[in-house]
């Protein structure tokens, strides 16, 4: 079975943001970038789908953007995928342009299944792994904490407002997946060498049109700090004398 | 054909959600300004609540009925909104921010070859077109954006939109039945977490960090959220020590939240944390160290021991809710 991983590659949490000169954008000097977190649990379901599903199983990391994303593809292949695939296009994409992107590439491989992050922590979009599957016109369970496979048949736990969804599905299909769903393996010393042996194929992603304008991009208005009120208990009852009155929200 | 706004309501187990008189008002708003119809649709068995609708600016709803899509099912629910936006020409549709309508609304955009906006904070009308405002980076910044395809699909979050009464005179429910609902995906259960409410959806939300200085500290919260009528939560630390479940954390890798008020207990302040939460309309903060991060956001603060300090404020807040 042909199996894909989508990854992305974004800017470190603890990242302080910075508006560019374009208000556009944010100002890329002195960014550290990290694979997308949630596109580990990705990497690392692949891996364990391949594991289980055995035989000629392949696993591929594929991705959308400039020539820095390579680090990000070595971190997979590290991890232990097989091939990696660099989509080319240094111009900013919104979802529909990365999903195209991706789905193209996934149908000429002819991955059966497509595990990615359930959302990008760079521009929170949450929707491209959607996306694909329809584009693909495969089936997708988002926001995956349980997955299993048997056959062409799928049973996934998504995580929903106050509980789970369990959704039974079948093959091809798009998982995205969340925290929690596994612990994604550290790439070994070994890994990281025959990384460096594993092909990474380069190639321009296919033309897009965004449907999404960015119009401007800001920080938001910083909260000006308030009260602290005291150091002990004896403080408590004027903060809820100012919760009742002040905030009136209890 | 006429152009129209559709507002997708969300039920769970046949009783409408609260951010769907959100979607259902500022749908009705939004239509206003760009003088269209608007219509609600949601798709279900029975559901209870449906007139309840009315009272925020809609005069018709669509019920697309069937047993089957009493549980949600993605193919089934894309298939017959997309299939209606098509039919009546709808330009605009707009969807709750939830699990439901982030899941559903990138298959609607495909099937309707439509660009999506999700998460939106923020909606205006500018020279005719929708202008939608929303968080990225966690909330560490803001977009600006709007959509250049002919069908537009925005999803709004939860607790920021108002679900403002109007009344819009007359108020009809259209029910459909559906045939043959197309189940290639499908709901098959729904587990409740135990627990009680989400952060993702609580007005009031009390939370720890590594300060509690242990998961079985955390009785402390939950008999605070218990008299407030909040949902825990939790800082990214304290979930990836096993203390607390994943789906309480908040912040960046865990749930952007907005709710009225949030309780920071024993939590420094992260800058992942914060993104996450900063948003709150007020903020409360209990933690030992003056100088923590999480005092620069906090409306009102407590410079202290929180063992000693909650319990109190427990008590207080029992006395006056009873």
């Amino acid at each position: 079975m042909k199996i894909a991983v989508c990854v992305s590659h974004v800017p470190d949490t603890a990242t302080r943001i910075k508006i560019g000169a374009d208000r556009k954008a944010i100002d890329p000097a002195g960014v550290t970038y990290i694979i997308n977190p949630y596109d580990e649990f990705a990497v690392e379901e692949a891996l364990k789908t391949k594991e289980k599903v055995g035989g000629d199983s392949l696993v591929y990391v594929i991705t959308v953007g400039g020539e820095a994303n390579k680090d990000t593809i070595r971190k997979a292949l590290a991890m232990g995928v097989d091939e990696g695939i660099l989509l080319k296009d240094d111009n900013q994409r919104d979802s529909f342009g990365i999903a195209k992107a991706l789905a193209d590439e996934i149908k000429s491989l002819g991955c059966e299944i497509v595990f990615c992050g359930k959302q990008s922590v760079d521009y929170d979009n949450s929707i491209t792994g959607q996306i694909v599957a329809e584009m693909l016109n495969y089936n997708c369970v988002p926001v995956v904490v349980d997955f299993k496979i048997d056959g062409n048949k799928i049973t996934a736990e998504r995580e929903i407002e106050g509980g789970k969804e369990v959704v039974e599905t079948e093959l091809p299909a798009v998982i995205t997946t969340q925290k929690g769903l596994n612990e994604p393996r550290y790439a070994s010393l070994k890994g990281i060498m025959a990384a460096k042996k594993k092909t990474i194929t380069e190639k321009p992603a296919i033309p897009s049109t965004n449907f999404a304008e960015v119009l401007d991009m800001n920080l938001p208005a910083t909260k000006q700090p308030g009260r602290i009120l005291g150091s002990d208990s004896s403080a408590v009852a004027e903060l809820v004398k100012l919760l009742r009155e002040e905030a009136k929200v209890i | 054909m006429a152009n129209k706004i559709l507002a997708v309501l969300e039920q769970r187990e046949g009783t409408i959600k609260k951010v769907s008189f959100e979607v259902a008002s500022t749908a009705a708003k939004l239509s206003k300004e760009l003088n269209l119809d608007v219509e609600a649709v949601v798709a279900g068995a029975e559901v209870s609540n449906i007139n309840e609708v009315s009272k925020y600016g809609i005069s018709k709803l669509v019920h697309f009925k069937n047993s089957e899509l009493n549980n949600y099912s993605s193919s089934a629910y894309a298939d017959v909104f997309s299939g209606y936006a098509s039919e009546v020409g709808a330009t605009y549709i707009f969807v709750g921010n939830t699990a439901f309508g982030n899941d559903l609304a990138p298959r609607l955009s495909v099937k309707l070859n439509s660009g999506c906006v999700v998460d939106c904070i923020n909606l205006t009308v500018e020279s005719g077109e929708v202008i939608a405002t929303r968080p990225i980076y966690a909330g560490k910044s803001n977009l600006k954006t709007k959509l250049n395809s002919d069908v537009k699909i925005f999803t709004i979050r939860p607790n920021i939109f108002k679900a403002e009464l109007s009344d819009a005179g007359s108020f009809s429910v259209d029910v459909k039945e559906v045939s043959n609902p197309n189940l290639k995906s499908k709901v098959v259960a729904y587990k409740k977490s135990e627990g009680k409410l989400d952060v993702a959806e609580a007005d009031i939300i009390v939370s720890g960090g590594r300060g509690m200085k242990g998961p079985e500290n955390f009785n402390l919260l939950e008999s605070l959220a218990d008299v407030l009528g909040a949902a825990v939560g939790a800082s990214r630390a304290v979930v990836d020590a096993g203390w607390r479940p994943h789906r309480e954390q908040v912040g960046q890798t865990g749930k952007t939240v907005s709710p009225t008020l949030y309780v920071a207990c024993g939590i420094s302040g992260a800058i992942q944390h914060l993104a996450g939460m900063s948003t709150s309309k007020y903020i409360v903060a209990i933690n030992k160290d003056k100088d923590a991060p999480i005092f620069s956001v906090a409306d009102y603060g407590i410079a202290g021991d929180l063992f000693e300090v909650l319990p109190v404020l427990t008590e207080e807040i029992k006395k006056i809710k009873s």
